[in-house]
Formats: structure tokens, C-alpha cells, sequence
């Protein structure tokens, strides 16, 4: 009861006027970063995460910033597939599955059905996340609460675990991202004794650390464009879509034959989003699959089935959600967007993690709140306005692009004043469009960057207090079960690779 | 492809090396501490302040080891690729958009924010994009005009202006 009342609370400062306003910025702007190929939800985040200052020094809190920067992470979940299903080319990674059989329904002259469900199906999966948000983040935060230095500490080593089990990329490279990530964080002052660590060639401007935004914009605003570039060099035919009054109820009608695909999307994308490394892609992919192999007739599955529409779409709304559980109660982000909504609550002077729910009470529930009201506005503005985001498809790269590039440089120089991070930002997006061309994975770095600066304190003071003794992270009850699941899971894929090695030789 | 992953590998464990002899390093303010004393646990203290770095560049030189070796088997996709690293496009591409950030950022230093962007914006879309003057201009000094007041103006945050700083008086008198 006290936590419906506390979500009542909680929508009710979500509803005025300035954060409804700024929620209905977000989800406009989320919606078109999601659309446009190339940009996803953590490129919005990044980019904009410098401009929430000027939102905090006239709101004077925490909440109306993060109430901004989340429907902007709702508005890109809805957004991807708009460019999905009449271009063909994901606007998000998260939108990959949805082209399987959104472009096939627009190609056969029902893109207007497939827009449809898209976002009938996000706000479904978006709505079951909400509530299952609200129910499981206070009972999961009051049992993080007795955690203690080594529980924190194996929760981080499993986040990184994951990536290496599950991410499916190149392990060593992985591997490789994620600890370049951890020692990028400590470059400056040691907290703990003091002693100045990293500062290359003696420049000053290392002394203050590497910042996260540096990092975080160097990769998704200038990287990201650059690869963006490079691989979207052909043109794209954009598919004929009919929207007219009459076609758009026609369509939402159509959309009871997608209720299968979208209960299956918003189950499993929440449960597969908590999940660090996992997130949003991969949910939506899962359910896609899954709404296959149920599905009576999985033959009409890649030549425009709405289920094949509605699962993906409601898997990666609903993993959007899930993604912010373990960020808000245990301070550990699931995916690189939560990373950067990390990042932006420190900044904000927040400490994300259990006490969040203890301590700020009128930070938490607004935000929640803010869950609902964004999914609202998100699927209205979305259903409302399909010809505007359809003719902003059709701007030029060449205009977006060079804009884009101005906000990093201007965002990056805003939020720390100093030259010297603009142009390590700008050395940082070159470096990481190279790596990216040879298959580094860069969001275990943007993961780690965060978690850094969190992990090795918790590291050093658990081994302070066992007296350097490492079985502190396997003799706890709970911290002993984690850390040996981390370690299973980081040395799963070399397992397999000798089992394979067994069976060849066999 | 297949070169430029060794040849990347090469260089991310000679930085690998490089923070790993760096987290060894012993204050300034005392030379007592000899290098890599700070690399283990300290009696009552726990570990260093090179621990965590120091452990994990090894972790990443290992890491490079480990690409070497699966670039000689041509075990990854990029050491079997006989695909060029950038290829023709992709080289132009990072001359005439890199080179064009790199520009942005060296103007800034002379001109300052107000002088580079719409230069950066009129080069982009005028000649890479090959858009119309009218529409070229309006975006450049749009996109400037919109920096100036949401920056310096609304939020009081002052962008450098290098060597156009004096037109910028009158400008703060008026509006400020």
C-alpha cells in the first residue's frame, strides 16, 4: 500500500507543468534520435546529459533532469522503429529484430499497420515494465541494503562477468575494453591515500581525472557519427506509408493479432534488460525468437507477421525499464544508457544504489512516476505525429551530422569549462572509431569507466579489511555465491573453447 | 584488416606496458617508496595505489598476447579479413570529416567557439554535403546564434572567443 501511495505521489510531481514539459522534450527528442539510424538512446543521452545543468540550476533538484534524460531513453525505444519499418536500417541496435518483419509489412503496403503496432506493442511492454518496476525496486533495494564493501564489489565483478559469458563478443577484446575502461577511471588523485596516479607527460589536465562525459561523448557523439559515416555511405528508398484517420484505426484494430508477440516482448524483455550486457538488444531479439518458435504458424515469421513486429518492440521498451532496476537499487548499470543516467545522478550529487529509496524518497518516485507519464506521452506523440518524424527522416546526414559534432564540442566544454577535455574527447572518438572498424566492444569500457571510481574503493577497502586476504569475496553468504557465479561466467567461453579443442581432436 | 589488428594489438600492449610501469611510479613528495612498492598490499593500509592499475594493464597485456596469438591462427574475424582497413571511402571520409573536427578544434583556439562553428558547419554542409548557400548559412549562424544566447546568455556559461572576443562587448551590454 505504501508504495502505491508513494507512486501516487510520485506521478502527481511528475505531472506539473515543468516536468511534464520537460518529459514531453524528452520523449520528442528520444523519439527522434531513436529514428534517425545510426543514433540510439545513449547517443541522445550523452550528448544532451551537459544540458540538464542549465534544467537543475532552475529547477534546483536532481529529479527534473533525470525525469528529462529518461523520457528520452523511452521516447529512442519507440523511435527505432520508425526508420525500421519504412527504411529498412535500425534507428537503434535495439530495433534490429524489428525490421525482420516491419520492412516485409511495409514493403506489402502496411507500413501503417506495423507503426502501428510498433508502438502499441512499446507501450504495452513499457506499461507491464512499469509495474513490475514498481513492484520488485523497493523489495530489491531494501535487501541490497545489507550488503556491505565485498557484496558491492562481486556485484560489479559479475556486471563484468556477463559481458564476457554473454556479450558475445571477442573474449580478449572484451576483456581488454572493460579494464582500459576501469584504469581510464583512475587516472588523477587516489582517493584513498592521495597519491597523484596515471598523469601522463605531467599535464595538468590529467590531474583531474578523465571524465566520464569525456569519454562518454568522445564514443557516442563523435565515434559513433564517424562509424555512422562510414557505413551508411548508400542511399535508402523510404517505403509509402498511408496515414490517414482511417488507416490508423484500421491498424489498431490489426493489433489484436499482436497480443501474443507483445505479452511474450514485455515478460521477457524485463527480465533479460535487468540483466547487465544484456539490455534491450539482445531482449528484443530473444523475444523474436521465442514468438517464433511459439507461434502456430512460424513460417510467415521474416515475411511480415505482426507478432514478429509487436515482440521486439515490446521486449526492448520493456528491457528499457528493467535495465534501470539494478541501476537505481544496487547503482549498477545494465546497459551503456543506464551507465550514462549513472553518471548524470553523481554529477547531480546523488549517490545511486539501496539508499536511494531510503534517502531520497522525492527523487525516486517522481522518477518512477515519470516511467508511467513518459509512456503515455510517448506512444501519443508517436501515433500523433508519424508524418512529422517521417519527413525528419528524410534530412540529410550531411545536416545532422555537423550538428551533432558542434553539440559534443560545445556540451563537452559547458559541462567542465576546460579545453583540454574538448580535445581529449575529440582524440577519444577518433581512437574509438578504429577500435570499433576491428571489433573492440565499447560499451564494457563506457560500463566500466562508470563503475570504476565505485569498484576498486570497495576492492581495497574489503581487502583492508580482511588483511589482504581474498577469501573475504568467497566465505560471505552472499557475496561468496556471486563472485563464484562471476568467476563461472568469465571462464565459461574458455571452457568451451577446450571442450571444442577435446571434440576436434576426438 | 588483418595487419592493421596486429599492428593495433602492438600498440595497445605497449600502452598496456607503459600504464603498467606508470602505476609503479612513487609519489614525488617521497622518494623513500621505491617503484612498484605501491603495486601490492601495504601493512594496515591494504593495497597501493597502483594495485588496481597495475593489475589490471596487466590484464590488458595479456589481453594483447591473446589477440597476437588469435591473429596467427586466424581465430577472430578481423585476422582472417582480407578486407582493407578503410577502404577508399572510408579513408576520404576520415581526412575530410576528421581533418574537419581536427580544424574545429584548432580554430576554437584561435577564433573561438563563435568563429569555428559556423566555419566548421559552412565547410561540412557547403562542401561535403553540397547543400544550397541559403540553406548553408541559415544553419551555421541558426546554430550559432542559438549557442551564443542558450550558452552565454541563458546560461551564463562563457565559450571562449579567442581573438573575436572584442566584438562580443557590445553584445554582452546589450544583452547581459
Amino acid at each position: 500500500m505504501d508504495v502505491l501511495i508513494s507512486l501516487f505521489d510520485g506521478i502527481l510531481v511528475a505531472l506539473e507543468p515543468i516536468n511534464l514539459g520537460l518529459a514531453v522534450l524528452g520523449v520528442v527528442v528520444g523519439l527522434f534520435v531513436g529514428a534517425m539510424p545510426g543514433l540510439g538512446s545513449v547517443n541522445g543521452v550523452a550528448i544532451l546529459l551537459p544540458f540538464t545543468f542549465v534544467i537543475q540550476s532552475y529547477t534546483g533538484g536532481a529529479t527534473s533532469p533525470m525525469i528529462f534524460l529518461a523520457a528520452i531513453y523511452y521516447g529512442a525505444m519507440y523511435g527505432g522503429a520508425i526508420s525500421s519499418i519504412t527504411l529498412g536500417i535500425p534507428g537503434a541496435s535495439t530495433a534490429v529484430a524489428t525490421t525482420f518483419d516491419g520492412r516485409p509489412l511495409a514493403l506489402s503496403g502496411k507500413a501503417h499497420v506495423a507503426l502501428v503496432t510498433a508502438a502499441l506493442a512499446s507501450f504495452i511492454g513499457g506499461t507491464m515494465s512499469n509495474v513490475m518496476f514498481t513492484a520488485f525496486a523497493p523489495l530489491l533495494a531494501s535487501v541490497a541494503l545489507s550488503f556491505g564493501d565485498p557484496e558491492v564489489f562481486a556485484l560489479m565483478l559479475l556486471a563484468f562477468a556477463t559481458f564476457v559469458g554473454l556479450g558475445g563478443d571477442d573474449i580478449p577484446k572484451t576483456i581488454f575494453s572493460i579494464c582500459i575502461g576501469l584504469v581510464l577511471a583512475t587516472v588523477g588523485f587516489d582517493i584513498i591515500s592521495g597519491e597523484p596516479r596515471l598523469i601522463f607527460f605531467d599535464i595538468t589536465g590529467f590531474s583531474h581525472g578523465i571524465r566520464f562525459l569525456v569519454l562518454a561523448i568522445g564514443v557516442y557523439g563523435i565515434g559513433e557519427m564517424l562509424w555512422t559515416i562510414n557505413t551508411n555511405r548508400y542511399g535508402t528508398s523510404m517505403a509509402k506509408v498511408d496515414v490517414s484517420a482511417r488507416s490508423i484505426i484500421e491498424a489498431i484494430k490489426e493489433f489484436r493479432y499482436a497480443w501474443r508477440g507483445t505479452l511474450i516482448g514485455s515478460a521477457l524483455g524485463f527480465f533479460v534488460g535487468i540483466l547487465p550486457a544484456a539490455g534491450a538488444t539482445p531482449g528484443s531479439l530473444m523475444s523474436y525468437g521465442v514468438a517464433k518458435l511459439t507461434s502456430k504458424d512460424p513460417s510467415q515469421f521474416g515475411k511480415g507477421a505482426i507478432d514478429g513486429v509487436a515482440a521486439p518492440e515490446a521486449a526492448n521498451n520493456s528491457a528499457s525499464t528493467g535495465a534501470m532496476l539494478p541501476m537505481m537499487t544496487l547503482g549498477i548499470p545494465g546497459s551503456p544508457t543506464t551507465a550514462v543516467l549513472l553518471a548524470g545522478m553523481v554529477i547531480w550529487g546523488l549517490q545511486p544504489g539501496p539508499l536511494l529509496f531510503t534517502n531520497q524518497p522525492d527523487f525516486v518516485w517522481p522518477l518512477i512516476g515519470s516511467f508511467y507519464v513518459s509512456n503515455v506521452i510517448a506512444v501519443l506523440v508517436n501515433l500523433a505525429f508519424i508524418p512529422v518524424f517521417l519527413w525528419m527522416l528524410r534530412m540529410p546526414f550531411t545536416i545532422l551530422a555537423p550538428m551533432i559534432f558542434v553539440l559534443s564540442l560545445v556540451g563537452t566544454y559547458a559541462a567542465y569549462l576546460d579545453m583540454f577535455d574538448v580535445s581529449l574527447m575529440v582524440l577519444v572518438g577518433i581512437a574509438a572509431f578504429f577500435l570499433r572498424i576491428l571489433d573492440y566492444p565499447v560499451a564494457p569500457a563506457v560500463l566500466a569507466i562508470v563503475l570504476g571510481p565505485i569498484a576498486e574503493p570497495k576492492l581495497r577497502q574489503s581487502l583492508l579489511f580482511s588483511d589482504g586476504d581474498f577469501s573475504i569475496f568467497f566465505t560471505r553468504p552472499i557475496a561468496g555465491p556471486i563472485t563464484v557465479i562471476a568467476l563461472i561466467l568469465i571462464f565459461l567461453p574458455l571452457l568451451k573453447v577446450i571442450k571444442d579443442k577435446i571434440t576436434k581432436t576426438a | 584488416m588483418r595487419k592493421a589488428e596486429i599492428v593495433t594489438a602492438i600498440i595497445l600492449g605497449i600502452l598496456s606496458l607503459c600504464i603498467m610501469w606508470k602505476s609503479g611510479e612513487a609519489p614525488a613528495w617521497n622518494p623513500d617508496i621505491a617503484r612498484f612498492d605501491n603495486i601490492g598490499l601495504i601493512d594496515g593500509e591494504g593495497p597501493g595505489s597502483g594495485f588496481w592499475p597495475f593489475w589490471l594493464s596487466l590484464i590488458m597485456f595479456v589481453c594483447c598476447v591473446w589477440i597476437g596469438i588469435n591473429w596467427y591462427r586466424q581465430t577472430s574475424p578481423p585476422s582472417q579479413s582480407e578486407e582493407p582497413f578503410l577502404d577508399d571511402y572510408g579513408k576520404r571520409m576520415l581526412l575530410v570529416v576528421g581533418g574537419g573536427l581536427i580544424g574545429f578544434l584548432i580554430i576554437i583556439y584561435v577564433l573561438g567557439f563563435y568563429g569555428a562553428i559556423p566555419a566548421f558547419l559552412i565547410y561540412y554542409m557547403r562542401f561535403l554535403g553540397r547543400h544550397n548557400w541559403v540553406l548553408t548559412l541559415s544553419v551555421s549562424f541558426g546554430m550559432t546564434i542559438f549557442c551564443f544566447f542558450f550558452f552565454d546568455i541563458a546560461m551564463r556559461i562563457v565559450l571562449p572567443k579567442g581573438y573575436l572576443e572584442p566584438l562580443f562587448i557590445p553584445l554582452y551590454e546589450i544583452f547581459l
